[in-house]
Protein backbone atom coordinates (compact mmCIF):
# COMPACT_ATOMS: atom_id res chain seq x y z
CA UNK A 1 0.00 0.00 0.00
CA UNK A 2 1.13 3.50 -0.78
CA UNK A 3 1.86 5.50 2.36
CA UNK A 4 -0.64 8.35 2.68
CA UNK A 5 0.64 11.89 3.09
CA UNK A 6 -0.66 14.18 5.81
CA UNK A 7 -3.48 15.67 3.69
CA UNK A 8 -4.65 12.22 2.67
CA UNK A 9 -4.38 11.03 6.26
CA UNK A 10 -6.63 13.85 7.45
CA UNK A 11 -9.32 12.70 5.02
CA UNK A 12 -8.79 9.11 5.98
CA UNK A 13 -9.19 9.95 9.67
CA UNK A 14 -12.47 11.74 8.95
CA UNK A 15 -13.69 8.72 7.02
CA UNK A 16 -12.80 6.39 9.89
CA UNK A 17 -14.39 8.74 12.44
CA UNK A 18 -17.59 8.33 10.45
CA UNK A 19 -17.25 4.53 10.53
CA UNK A 20 -16.63 4.73 14.27
CA UNK A 21 -19.70 6.87 14.94
CA UNK A 22 -21.98 4.70 12.81
CA UNK A 23 -20.67 1.59 14.57
CA UNK A 24 -21.23 3.08 18.04
CA UNK A 25 -24.69 4.24 16.99
CA UNK A 26 -25.64 0.73 15.86
CA UNK A 27 -24.23 -0.75 19.07
CA UNK A 28 -26.23 1.68 21.21
CA UNK A 29 -23.19 3.31 22.78
CA UNK A 30 -19.42 3.12 23.00
CA UNK A 31 -16.16 4.64 24.22
CA UNK A 32 -16.55 7.56 21.91
CA UNK A 33 -14.38 10.22 23.62
CA UNK A 34 -11.08 8.32 23.76
CA UNK A 35 -11.65 6.61 20.42
CA UNK A 36 -11.83 10.01 18.74
CA UNK A 37 -8.91 11.54 20.64
CA UNK A 38 -6.62 8.71 19.50
CA UNK A 39 -8.00 8.50 15.95
CA UNK A 40 -5.50 10.71 14.15
CA UNK A 41 -2.53 8.91 15.71
CA UNK A 42 -3.92 5.45 14.91
CA UNK A 43 -4.72 6.52 11.34
CA UNK A 44 -1.20 7.87 10.82
CA UNK A 45 0.30 4.65 12.17
CA UNK A 46 -1.81 2.27 10.07
CA UNK A 47 -1.71 4.27 6.82
CA UNK A 48 1.84 5.56 6.86
CA UNK A 49 4.14 4.36 9.62
CA UNK A 50 3.59 0.67 10.42
CA UNK A 51 5.26 -2.07 8.40
CA UNK A 52 2.24 -4.39 8.14
CA UNK A 53 0.40 -6.33 5.47
CA UNK A 54 -3.29 -7.16 5.93
CA UNK A 55 -2.88 -10.00 3.42
CA UNK A 56 -0.10 -11.49 5.52
CA UNK A 57 -1.03 -10.34 9.03
CA UNK A 58 1.41 -12.69 10.81
CA UNK A 59 4.57 -11.93 8.80
CA UNK A 60 7.39 -12.20 11.26
CA UNK A 61 9.16 -8.92 10.60
CA UNK A 62 6.04 -6.77 10.94
CA UNK A 63 5.74 -3.86 13.32
CA UNK A 64 3.49 -4.39 16.32
CA UNK A 65 0.82 -2.05 17.60
CA UNK A 66 -0.70 -2.66 21.04
CA UNK A 67 -3.82 -0.75 21.98
CA UNK A 68 -3.03 -0.76 25.69
CA UNK A 69 -6.01 1.51 26.32
CA UNK A 70 -8.23 -1.29 25.05
CA UNK A 71 -11.45 0.67 25.46
CA UNK A 72 -10.45 2.76 22.47
CA UNK A 73 -11.36 -0.31 20.41
CA UNK A 74 -14.35 1.57 19.02
CA UNK A 75 -11.79 3.67 17.18
CA UNK A 76 -9.21 0.94 16.58
CA UNK A 77 -11.49 -1.65 15.00
CA UNK A 78 -12.72 0.68 12.23
CA UNK A 79 -9.05 1.57 11.56
CA UNK A 80 -8.24 -2.13 11.06
CA UNK A 81 -11.32 -2.56 8.86
CA UNK A 82 -10.46 0.44 6.70
CA UNK A 83 -6.88 -0.84 6.41
CA UNK A 84 -8.25 -4.08 4.97
CA UNK A 85 -7.76 -6.61 7.76
CA UNK A 86 -11.41 -7.68 7.51
CA UNK A 87 -14.67 -6.78 5.84
CA UNK A 88 -16.13 -3.46 6.97
CA UNK A 89 -19.60 -4.99 7.04
CA UNK A 90 -18.52 -6.84 10.16
CA UNK A 91 -18.44 -3.55 12.07
CA UNK A 92 -22.23 -3.71 12.32
CA UNK A 93 -21.86 -6.68 14.68
CA UNK A 94 -19.94 -4.65 17.31
CA UNK A 95 -20.96 -5.71 20.84
CA UNK A 96 -23.48 -8.23 19.45
CA UNK A 97 -23.62 -11.87 20.53
CA UNK A 98 -20.77 -13.87 18.94
CA UNK A 99 -19.29 -10.79 17.27
CA UNK A 100 -15.49 -10.79 16.99
CA UNK A 101 -15.60 -7.29 18.49
CA UNK A 102 -16.72 -5.74 21.70
CA UNK A 103 -15.63 -2.88 23.87
CA UNK A 104 -12.13 -4.34 24.20
CA UNK A 105 -10.18 -6.14 21.44
CA UNK A 106 -9.45 -9.89 21.38
CA UNK A 107 -6.29 -10.87 19.47
CA UNK A 108 -7.63 -14.32 18.73
CA UNK A 109 -10.74 -12.99 17.03
CA UNK A 110 -9.55 -9.90 15.18
CA UNK A 111 -7.12 -10.11 12.29
CA UNK A 112 -4.35 -7.56 12.75
CA UNK A 113 -4.85 -7.24 16.51
CA UNK A 114 -1.59 -8.07 18.26
CA UNK A 115 -2.73 -8.31 21.88
CA UNK A 116 -5.96 -8.71 23.82
CA UNK A 117 -6.31 -5.64 25.96
CA UNK A 118 -8.83 -3.83 28.10
CA UNK A 119 -7.46 -3.91 31.61
CA UNK A 120 -5.34 -0.80 31.81
CA UNK A 121 -1.62 -0.77 32.46
CA UNK A 122 -0.74 -4.09 30.80
CA UNK A 123 0.20 -3.10 27.27
CA UNK A 124 3.56 -1.43 27.86
CA UNK A 125 4.95 -4.49 29.67
CA UNK A 126 3.65 -6.76 26.90
CA UNK A 127 5.40 -4.42 24.48
CA UNK A 128 8.65 -4.80 26.46
CA UNK A 129 8.44 -8.57 25.93
CA UNK A 130 7.75 -8.16 22.21
CA UNK A 131 10.54 -5.62 21.75
CA UNK A 132 13.04 -7.92 23.53
CA UNK A 133 11.95 -10.96 21.49
CA UNK A 134 12.10 -9.11 18.16
CA UNK A 135 15.51 -7.65 18.92
CA UNK A 136 16.81 -11.10 19.93
CA UNK A 137 15.88 -12.36 16.48
CA UNK A 138 17.44 -9.31 14.79
CA UNK A 139 14.21 -8.05 13.24
CA UNK A 140 14.00 -4.33 12.55
CA UNK A 141 10.39 -4.38 13.74
CA UNK A 142 9.22 -1.70 16.12
CA UNK A 143 6.61 -1.99 18.83
CA UNK A 144 4.12 0.85 19.33
CA UNK A 145 2.01 0.97 22.49
CA UNK A 146 -0.86 3.43 22.76
CA UNK A 147 -1.89 4.29 26.31
CA UNK A 148 -4.54 6.56 27.72
CA UNK A 149 -3.45 9.37 30.01
CA UNK A 150 -5.38 8.12 33.05
CA UNK A 151 -3.94 4.68 32.32
CA UNK A 152 -0.48 5.75 33.37
CA UNK A 153 -1.74 6.02 36.96
CA UNK A 154 -1.27 2.24 36.96
CA UNK A 155 1.96 1.15 38.68
CA UNK A 156 2.71 -1.53 36.10
CA UNK A 157 3.25 1.19 33.48
CA UNK A 158 6.22 2.38 35.52
CA UNK A 159 7.57 -1.13 36.06
CA UNK A 160 7.60 -1.45 32.28
CA UNK A 161 9.05 2.05 31.87
CA UNK A 162 12.00 1.00 34.05
CA UNK A 163 12.39 -2.28 32.19
CA UNK A 164 12.34 -0.69 28.74
CA UNK A 165 15.05 1.80 29.65
CA UNK A 166 17.14 -0.84 31.42
CA UNK A 167 17.09 -3.01 28.31
CA UNK A 168 17.72 -0.07 25.94
CA UNK A 169 14.63 -0.81 23.92
CA UNK A 170 15.12 1.65 21.07
CA UNK A 171 12.49 -0.36 19.19
CA UNK A 172 9.72 0.41 21.71
CA UNK A 173 7.60 3.52 21.22
CA UNK A 174 4.93 4.50 23.73
CA UNK A 175 2.24 7.02 22.94
CA UNK A 176 0.23 8.74 25.65
CA UNK A 177 -3.13 10.00 24.39
CA UNK A 178 -3.17 13.02 26.67
CA UNK A 179 -6.77 14.19 26.32
CA UNK A 180 -6.75 15.47 29.93
CA UNK A 181 -9.85 13.53 30.93
CA UNK A 182 -10.33 10.32 32.84
CA UNK A 183 -13.59 8.64 33.76
CA UNK A 184 -14.42 10.51 36.96
CA UNK A 185 -13.29 13.94 35.85
CA UNK A 186 -10.40 16.06 34.62
CA UNK A 187 -7.02 14.36 34.93
CA UNK A 188 -5.68 17.26 36.98
CA UNK A 189 -8.45 16.80 39.53
CA UNK A 190 -8.46 13.00 39.69
CA UNK A 191 -4.71 12.29 39.57
CA UNK A 192 -2.34 14.80 38.14
CA UNK A 193 0.31 13.49 35.74
CA UNK A 194 2.46 16.59 35.77
CA UNK A 195 5.27 17.07 35.23
CA UNK A 196 4.58 14.32 32.71
CA UNK A 197 7.61 14.88 30.49
CA UNK A 198 10.00 14.95 33.44
CA UNK A 199 8.60 11.70 34.77
CA UNK A 200 9.39 9.83 31.56
CA UNK A 201 12.75 11.57 31.15
CA UNK A 202 13.78 10.57 34.64
CA UNK A 203 12.91 6.97 33.78
CA UNK A 204 15.41 7.10 30.91
CA UNK A 205 13.11 7.66 27.95
CA UNK A 206 13.39 10.01 25.00
CA UNK A 207 10.36 12.27 25.32
CA UNK A 208 8.59 13.97 22.40
CA UNK A 209 5.59 16.25 22.64
CA UNK A 210 3.15 16.79 19.80
CA UNK A 211 -0.32 17.99 18.92
CA UNK A 212 -2.04 14.63 18.46
CA UNK A 213 -4.44 16.05 15.90
CA UNK A 214 -1.87 17.56 13.57
CA UNK A 215 -0.96 14.99 10.93
CA UNK A 216 2.28 16.57 9.82
CA UNK A 217 3.47 16.77 13.43
CA UNK A 218 2.46 13.16 13.99
CA UNK A 219 4.34 11.94 10.91
CA UNK A 220 7.36 14.05 11.74
CA UNK A 221 7.67 12.66 15.24
CA UNK A 222 7.31 9.02 14.16
CA UNK A 223 9.75 9.44 11.31
CA UNK A 224 12.26 11.18 13.55
CA UNK A 225 12.72 8.34 16.04
CA UNK A 226 16.31 7.17 16.01
CA UNK A 227 17.47 3.69 16.79
CA UNK A 228 20.95 4.92 17.67
CA UNK A 229 19.89 6.60 20.88
CA UNK A 230 19.46 3.17 22.48
CA UNK A 231 16.51 4.55 24.40
CA UNK A 232 12.80 3.90 24.25
CA UNK A 233 10.69 6.82 23.05
CA UNK A 234 7.48 8.18 24.50
CA UNK A 235 5.31 10.55 22.54
CA UNK A 236 3.09 12.71 24.69
CA UNK A 237 0.25 13.61 22.35
CA UNK A 238 -1.91 16.53 23.41
CA UNK A 239 -5.36 15.60 22.23
CA UNK A 240 -9.01 16.47 22.72
CA UNK A 241 -11.48 13.98 24.05
CA UNK A 242 -14.25 13.51 21.46
CA UNK A 243 -12.23 15.39 18.82
CA UNK A 244 -14.29 16.22 15.73
CA UNK A 245 -17.66 16.63 17.46
CA UNK A 246 -17.79 20.12 18.96
CA UNK A 247 -20.76 19.38 21.22
CA UNK A 248 -18.79 16.73 23.16
CA UNK A 249 -15.19 17.87 22.77
CA UNK A 250 -13.19 18.07 25.98
CA UNK A 251 -16.03 16.83 28.17
CA UNK A 252 -15.00 13.96 30.45
CA UNK A 253 -18.60 12.70 30.56
CA UNK A 254 -18.07 11.41 27.03
CA UNK A 255 -15.77 8.58 28.11
CA UNK A 256 -18.65 6.34 27.07
CA UNK A 257 -21.86 7.43 25.43
CA UNK A 258 -24.27 7.59 22.52
CA UNK A 259 -24.81 10.68 20.40
CA UNK A 260 -28.39 11.87 20.10
CA UNK A 261 -29.91 12.21 16.64
CA UNK A 262 -29.08 15.87 16.25
CA UNK A 263 -25.46 15.34 17.36
CA UNK A 264 -25.07 12.42 14.99
CA UNK A 265 -26.55 14.26 11.99
CA UNK A 266 -24.35 17.23 12.73
CA UNK A 267 -21.24 15.05 13.11
CA UNK A 268 -21.97 13.23 9.86
CA UNK A 269 -22.33 16.52 8.02
CA UNK A 270 -19.10 17.95 9.41
CA UNK A 271 -17.07 14.85 8.74
CA UNK A 272 -18.45 14.35 5.22
CA UNK A 273 -17.44 17.90 4.36
CA UNK A 274 -13.84 16.95 5.14
CA UNK A 275 -13.74 13.91 2.84
CA UNK B 1 10.90 -32.72 18.47
CA UNK B 2 13.80 -34.71 19.85
CA UNK B 3 13.59 -35.07 23.61
CA UNK B 4 16.44 -35.12 26.11
CA UNK B 5 16.82 -38.26 28.08
CA UNK B 6 15.81 -37.56 31.66
CA UNK B 7 17.70 -40.11 33.68
CA UNK B 8 16.46 -40.92 37.16
CA UNK B 9 19.92 -41.28 38.61
CA UNK B 10 20.67 -37.63 37.89
CA UNK B 11 17.77 -36.52 40.03
CA UNK B 12 18.06 -38.61 43.15
CA UNK B 13 17.31 -36.83 46.41
CA UNK B 14 17.71 -33.30 45.23
CA UNK B 15 15.15 -30.56 45.71
CA UNK B 16 12.43 -29.91 43.17
CA UNK B 17 13.85 -26.56 42.21
CA UNK B 18 17.33 -28.07 41.76
CA UNK B 19 15.76 -30.57 39.41
CA UNK B 20 13.96 -27.72 37.67
CA UNK B 21 17.19 -25.76 37.17
CA UNK B 22 19.04 -28.78 35.87
CA UNK B 23 16.30 -29.77 33.44
CA UNK B 24 15.96 -26.23 32.17
CA UNK B 25 19.58 -26.26 30.96
CA UNK B 26 19.04 -29.61 29.22
CA UNK B 27 15.91 -28.26 27.56
CA UNK B 28 17.60 -25.00 26.63
CA UNK B 29 20.02 -26.98 24.46
CA UNK B 30 17.15 -28.70 22.66
CA UNK B 31 14.59 -25.93 22.34
CA UNK B 32 16.02 -22.71 20.92
CA UNK B 33 12.75 -20.82 21.48
CA UNK B 34 13.13 -21.22 25.24
CA UNK B 35 13.76 -17.96 27.13
CA UNK B 36 14.00 -17.56 30.88
CA UNK B 37 12.41 -14.64 32.70
CA UNK B 38 13.05 -13.85 36.34
CA UNK B 39 12.17 -11.23 38.91
CA UNK B 40 15.31 -10.91 41.00
CA UNK B 41 15.02 -14.48 42.21
CA UNK B 42 16.80 -16.46 39.48
CA UNK B 43 19.18 -17.74 42.14
CA UNK B 44 16.58 -19.05 44.53
CA UNK B 45 14.29 -20.37 41.79
CA UNK B 46 17.37 -22.13 40.37
CA UNK B 47 17.23 -20.47 36.98
CA UNK B 48 20.84 -19.34 37.46
CA UNK B 49 22.38 -22.32 35.65
CA UNK B 50 20.33 -21.54 32.55
CA UNK B 51 21.20 -17.85 32.90
CA UNK B 52 24.90 -18.75 32.96
CA UNK B 53 24.65 -21.10 29.99
CA UNK B 54 22.30 -18.86 27.93
CA UNK B 55 22.81 -15.25 29.03
CA UNK B 56 21.31 -13.90 25.79
CA UNK B 57 18.12 -15.83 26.45
CA UNK B 58 17.71 -14.76 30.08
CA UNK B 59 15.89 -11.61 31.18
CA UNK B 60 15.72 -10.31 34.71
CA UNK B 61 12.95 -7.82 35.38
CA UNK B 62 13.95 -6.89 38.89
CA UNK B 63 11.33 -7.08 41.59
CA UNK B 64 8.48 -6.57 39.13
CA UNK B 65 6.53 -9.79 38.72
CA UNK B 66 3.60 -8.13 37.00
CA UNK B 67 5.84 -6.69 34.31
CA UNK B 68 7.56 -10.06 33.95
CA UNK B 69 4.29 -11.91 33.34
CA UNK B 70 3.00 -9.35 30.82
CA UNK B 71 6.37 -9.37 29.08
CA UNK B 72 6.17 -13.18 28.94
CA UNK B 73 2.95 -12.75 26.96
CA UNK B 74 4.80 -10.43 24.58
CA UNK B 75 7.60 -12.98 24.11
CA UNK B 76 5.07 -15.72 23.41
CA UNK B 77 3.31 -13.69 20.69
CA UNK B 78 6.69 -13.53 18.93
CA UNK B 79 7.13 -17.31 18.95
CA UNK B 80 9.29 -17.69 22.04
CA UNK B 81 8.54 -20.15 24.83
CA UNK B 82 9.00 -18.04 27.95
CA UNK B 83 9.69 -19.71 31.26
CA UNK B 84 8.56 -17.16 33.83
CA UNK B 85 9.93 -17.95 37.26
CA UNK B 86 9.03 -16.57 40.66
CA UNK B 87 7.84 -17.63 44.09
CA UNK B 88 4.38 -19.13 43.72
CA UNK B 89 2.60 -16.57 45.83
CA UNK B 90 3.91 -13.79 43.60
CA UNK B 91 2.86 -15.43 40.35
CA UNK B 92 -0.57 -16.38 41.65
CA UNK B 93 -1.37 -13.27 43.64
CA UNK B 94 0.87 -10.31 42.82
CA UNK B 95 0.65 -11.02 39.10
CA UNK B 96 -2.74 -12.71 39.25
CA UNK B 97 -4.49 -10.48 36.75
CA UNK B 98 -1.56 -10.58 34.34
CA UNK B 99 -1.68 -14.39 34.42
CA UNK B 100 -5.41 -14.44 33.80
CA UNK B 101 -5.73 -11.60 31.29
CA UNK B 102 -2.41 -11.55 29.42
CA UNK B 103 -1.61 -15.28 29.42
CA UNK B 104 -4.74 -17.40 29.89
CA UNK B 105 -7.28 -15.32 27.99
CA UNK B 106 -5.20 -15.10 24.79
CA UNK B 107 -4.07 -18.71 25.46
CA UNK B 108 -0.39 -17.93 25.06
CA UNK B 109 2.38 -20.49 25.28
CA UNK B 110 3.87 -19.28 28.56
CA UNK B 111 5.22 -21.57 31.27
CA UNK B 112 4.73 -20.24 34.76
CA UNK B 113 7.24 -21.94 37.01
CA UNK B 114 6.23 -21.35 40.61
CA UNK B 115 8.75 -22.25 43.29
CA UNK B 116 8.61 -22.20 47.11
CA UNK B 117 4.98 -23.26 47.07
CA UNK B 118 2.91 -24.53 49.98
CA UNK B 119 4.73 -24.09 53.27
CA UNK B 120 8.20 -24.25 51.72
CA UNK B 121 9.00 -20.97 53.41
CA UNK B 122 7.40 -21.96 56.68
CA UNK B 123 9.39 -19.59 58.85
CA UNK B 124 8.72 -16.83 56.36
CA UNK B 125 5.22 -16.51 57.72
CA UNK B 126 2.00 -15.84 55.88
CA UNK B 127 3.51 -13.28 53.48
CA UNK B 128 5.66 -16.08 52.04
CA UNK B 129 3.29 -19.03 52.34
CA UNK B 130 1.80 -20.13 49.05
CA UNK B 131 -1.35 -21.94 50.05
CA UNK B 132 -4.04 -20.40 47.84
CA UNK B 133 -2.37 -20.59 44.42
CA UNK B 134 -4.12 -23.69 43.15
CA UNK B 135 -7.55 -22.32 44.05
CA UNK B 136 -6.75 -19.12 42.15
CA UNK B 137 -5.16 -20.81 39.17
CA UNK B 138 -7.89 -23.46 38.88
CA UNK B 139 -10.40 -20.75 38.14
CA UNK B 140 -8.65 -19.65 34.93
CA UNK B 141 -9.79 -21.17 31.64
CA UNK B 142 -7.07 -22.46 29.30
CA UNK B 143 -4.58 -22.95 32.14
CA UNK B 144 -3.04 -26.34 32.96
CA UNK B 145 -1.77 -26.92 36.50
CA UNK B 146 0.99 -29.44 37.22
CA UNK B 147 2.48 -30.19 40.63
CA UNK B 148 5.26 -32.80 40.67
CA UNK B 149 6.21 -34.65 43.83
CA UNK B 150 9.90 -35.47 43.71
CA UNK B 151 12.96 -34.40 41.80
CA UNK B 152 12.65 -36.99 39.04
CA UNK B 153 9.04 -36.15 38.52
CA UNK B 154 9.92 -32.46 38.41
CA UNK B 155 12.43 -33.14 35.66
CA UNK B 156 9.88 -35.15 33.71
CA UNK B 157 7.19 -32.54 34.33
CA UNK B 158 9.38 -29.63 33.22
CA UNK B 159 10.23 -31.49 30.03
CA UNK B 160 6.57 -32.31 29.36
CA UNK B 161 5.39 -28.81 30.16
CA UNK B 162 7.86 -27.24 27.72
CA UNK B 163 6.62 -29.47 24.89
CA UNK B 164 2.97 -29.02 25.88
CA UNK B 165 1.18 -26.30 23.91
CA UNK B 166 -0.50 -23.52 25.88
CA UNK B 167 -0.16 -21.92 29.28
CA UNK B 168 0.92 -24.04 32.24
CA UNK B 169 1.40 -23.31 35.94
CA UNK B 170 4.02 -25.65 37.40
CA UNK B 171 4.06 -25.77 41.19
CA UNK B 172 7.22 -26.74 43.05
CA UNK B 173 8.10 -26.87 46.72
CA UNK B 174 11.51 -25.98 48.04
CA UNK B 175 12.59 -28.86 50.24
CA UNK B 176 14.46 -32.00 49.39
CA UNK B 177 12.00 -34.81 48.96
CA UNK B 178 13.08 -38.45 48.87
CA UNK B 179 12.46 -40.07 45.50
CA UNK B 180 9.05 -41.67 45.45
CA UNK B 181 9.71 -43.86 42.47
CA UNK B 182 12.08 -46.80 42.56
CA UNK B 183 12.06 -47.33 38.82
CA UNK B 184 11.46 -45.33 35.70
CA UNK B 185 7.93 -44.50 34.61
CA UNK B 186 6.00 -42.52 32.06
CA UNK B 187 4.86 -39.02 32.94
CA UNK B 188 1.95 -37.64 30.98
CA UNK B 189 0.20 -34.33 31.70
CA UNK B 190 -3.42 -34.99 32.69
CA UNK B 191 -2.86 -38.65 33.47
CA UNK B 192 -2.55 -39.53 37.14
CA UNK B 193 -0.31 -42.32 38.39
CA UNK B 194 -1.44 -45.28 40.48
CA UNK B 195 1.23 -45.69 43.15
CA UNK B 196 -0.40 -48.35 45.26
CA UNK B 197 -3.26 -50.72 44.60
CA UNK B 198 -6.11 -51.12 47.05
CA UNK B 199 -9.88 -51.32 47.17
CA UNK B 200 -10.91 -50.14 50.65
CA UNK B 201 -10.26 -46.43 50.25
CA UNK B 202 -8.43 -44.14 47.81
CA UNK B 203 -5.95 -41.49 48.89
CA UNK B 204 -5.37 -38.84 46.25
CA UNK B 205 -2.47 -36.45 46.75
CA UNK B 206 0.32 -34.51 45.04
CA UNK B 207 3.55 -32.85 46.04
CA UNK B 208 4.89 -33.35 49.52
CA UNK B 209 1.59 -34.83 50.75
CA UNK B 210 2.14 -37.79 48.46
CA UNK B 211 4.97 -38.88 50.73
CA UNK B 212 2.55 -38.72 53.69
CA UNK B 213 -0.10 -40.59 51.69
CA UNK B 214 2.30 -43.46 51.01
CA UNK B 215 3.33 -43.60 54.68
CA UNK B 216 -0.34 -43.67 55.68
CA UNK B 217 -1.09 -46.51 53.25
CA UNK B 218 1.76 -48.58 54.79
CA UNK B 219 0.30 -48.18 58.25
CA UNK B 220 -3.26 -48.85 57.07
CA UNK B 221 -2.10 -52.04 55.34
CA UNK B 222 -0.85 -53.36 58.70
CA UNK B 223 -4.40 -52.92 59.97
CA UNK B 224 -5.72 -54.76 56.95
CA UNK B 225 -7.00 -51.67 55.19
CA UNK B 226 -5.86 -51.60 51.60
CA UNK B 227 -5.60 -48.00 50.45
CA UNK B 228 -5.24 -47.10 46.82
CA UNK B 229 -2.80 -44.21 46.39
CA UNK B 230 -3.01 -41.94 43.36
CA UNK B 231 -0.46 -39.30 42.41
CA UNK B 232 -2.61 -36.51 40.97
CA UNK B 233 0.29 -34.52 39.54
CA UNK B 234 -1.97 -32.67 37.12
CA UNK B 235 -4.63 -30.77 38.99
CA UNK B 236 -6.15 -29.20 35.90
CA UNK B 237 -7.38 -30.76 33.72
CA UNK B 238 -7.93 -33.40 36.37
CA UNK B 239 -7.90 -37.11 35.55
CA UNK B 240 -11.65 -37.78 35.74
CA UNK B 241 -11.40 -41.41 34.72
CA UNK B 242 -9.04 -42.29 37.56
CA UNK B 243 -11.29 -40.49 40.07
CA UNK B 244 -14.46 -42.18 38.84
CA UNK B 245 -12.76 -45.60 38.95
CA UNK B 246 -11.50 -44.87 42.45
CA UNK B 247 -14.97 -43.85 43.58
CA UNK B 248 -16.68 -46.87 42.08
CA UNK B 249 -14.05 -49.42 43.08
CA UNK B 250 -13.10 -48.20 46.56
CA UNK B 251 -16.24 -46.27 47.59
CA UNK B 252 -14.42 -43.67 49.70
CA UNK B 253 -11.81 -40.99 49.06
CA UNK B 254 -9.34 -38.95 51.09
CA UNK B 255 -7.54 -36.06 49.41
CA UNK B 256 -4.36 -34.55 50.81
CA UNK B 257 -2.75 -31.28 49.79
CA UNK B 258 -0.39 -28.69 51.18
CA UNK B 259 -2.86 -25.95 50.28
CA UNK B 260 -6.09 -24.53 51.62
CA UNK B 261 -9.02 -26.95 51.36
CA UNK B 262 -10.97 -24.12 49.73
CA UNK B 263 -10.67 -24.56 46.00
CA UNK B 264 -7.80 -27.01 45.96
CA UNK B 265 -7.33 -30.64 44.94
CA UNK B 266 -10.04 -31.86 47.30
CA UNK B 267 -12.69 -29.70 45.73
CA UNK B 268 -11.51 -30.61 42.25
CA UNK B 269 -11.90 -34.31 43.09
CA UNK B 270 -15.24 -33.71 44.81
CA UNK B 271 -16.41 -31.88 41.72
CA UNK B 272 -15.86 -35.03 39.69
CA UNK B 273 -17.30 -37.50 42.19
CA UNK B 274 -20.39 -35.43 42.95
CA UNK B 275 -21.23 -35.24 39.25
CA UNK B 276 -20.35 -38.78 38.21
CA UNK B 277 -20.14 -41.11 41.21
CA UNK B 278 -20.91 -39.62 44.63
CA UNK B 279 -18.97 -41.22 47.49
CA UNK B 280 -17.90 -39.93 50.92
CA UNK B 281 -14.80 -37.77 50.67
CA UNK B 282 -12.62 -36.11 53.31
CA UNK B 283 -10.22 -33.32 52.47
CA UNK B 284 -6.91 -33.05 54.30
CA UNK B 285 -5.43 -29.61 53.84
CA UNK B 286 -5.20 -26.22 55.48
CA UNK B 287 -8.55 -25.54 57.14
CA UNK B 288 -9.46 -21.98 56.17
CA UNK B 289 -6.76 -20.42 58.32
CA UNK B 290 -3.49 -18.55 58.00
CA UNK B 291 -0.72 -20.83 59.11
CA UNK B 292 1.54 -18.98 61.54
CA UNK B 293 5.28 -19.41 61.77
CA UNK B 294 7.44 -22.38 62.55
CA UNK B 295 9.78 -24.92 61.03
CA UNK B 296 8.32 -26.68 58.00
CA UNK B 297 7.63 -30.00 59.69
CA UNK B 298 6.37 -28.46 62.91
CA UNK B 299 3.97 -26.29 60.99
CA UNK B 300 2.69 -29.20 58.92
CA UNK B 301 2.13 -31.20 62.08
CA UNK B 302 0.26 -28.33 63.70
CA UNK B 303 -1.96 -28.00 60.65
CA UNK B 304 -2.61 -31.73 60.35
CA UNK B 305 -0.75 -32.19 57.08
CA UNK B 306 0.55 -35.59 58.16
CA UNK B 307 0.27 -39.30 57.50
CA UNK B 308 -1.51 -39.54 60.86
CA UNK B 309 -4.30 -37.24 59.66
CA UNK B 310 -4.64 -39.23 56.46
CA UNK B 311 -4.87 -42.48 58.46
CA UNK B 312 -7.62 -41.08 60.69
CA UNK B 313 -9.52 -39.63 57.75
CA UNK B 314 -9.27 -42.92 55.86
CA UNK B 315 -10.77 -44.87 58.73
CA UNK B 316 -13.50 -42.30 59.16
CA UNK B 317 -14.39 -42.13 55.48
CA UNK B 318 -14.61 -45.93 55.27
CA UNK B 319 -17.23 -45.86 58.05
CA UNK B 320 -19.18 -43.30 56.04
CA UNK B 321 -19.57 -45.69 53.07
CA UNK B 322 -23.19 -46.54 52.40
Amino acid sequence: MKRLNSKELEKKASKIRLLCLEMIDKAGGGHIGGSLSAMDIMTALYFNILNIDPKNPKKKDRDRFILSAGHKAAGYIPVLAERGFFNKELLATFNKLDSPFGMHPDMNKISGCEMSTGSLGHGLAVGVGMALALRMDSYNSRVFVLMGDGEIDEGTVWEAAMGAAHYHLYNLIAIVDYNKCSMDGAIDEIMSLEPIEDKWKSFGWTVKRINGHNMSEILKVFNGIQKETGRPTVIIADTIKGQGIPSIEGDYHWHYGLLNNKQLLDARKRLKEKL
Amino acid sequence: MEKPNISMKDFENISLREAFGKTLVLMGEKVPELVLLGADALGSTRGAAFAKRFPQRTFNFGIAEQEMISAAAGFATCGKIPIATAYGFLISMRACEQVRTDICYPNLNVKLMATHTGLSMATGGTTHHCTEDIAIMRSFANLTIVAPSDATETAKAVESVIYYPGPVYLRMGRGEIPNIYSRDYKFEIGKSILLRKGNDVTIIAFGIMLVEALKAAEVLAKENIQARVINMHTIKPIDKDAIISAASETGAIVTAEEHTINGGLGEAVAGVTSAFYPVPLIRIGIQDTFCGIGPENGLRKKLGLTAQSIIQASKKVILMKK
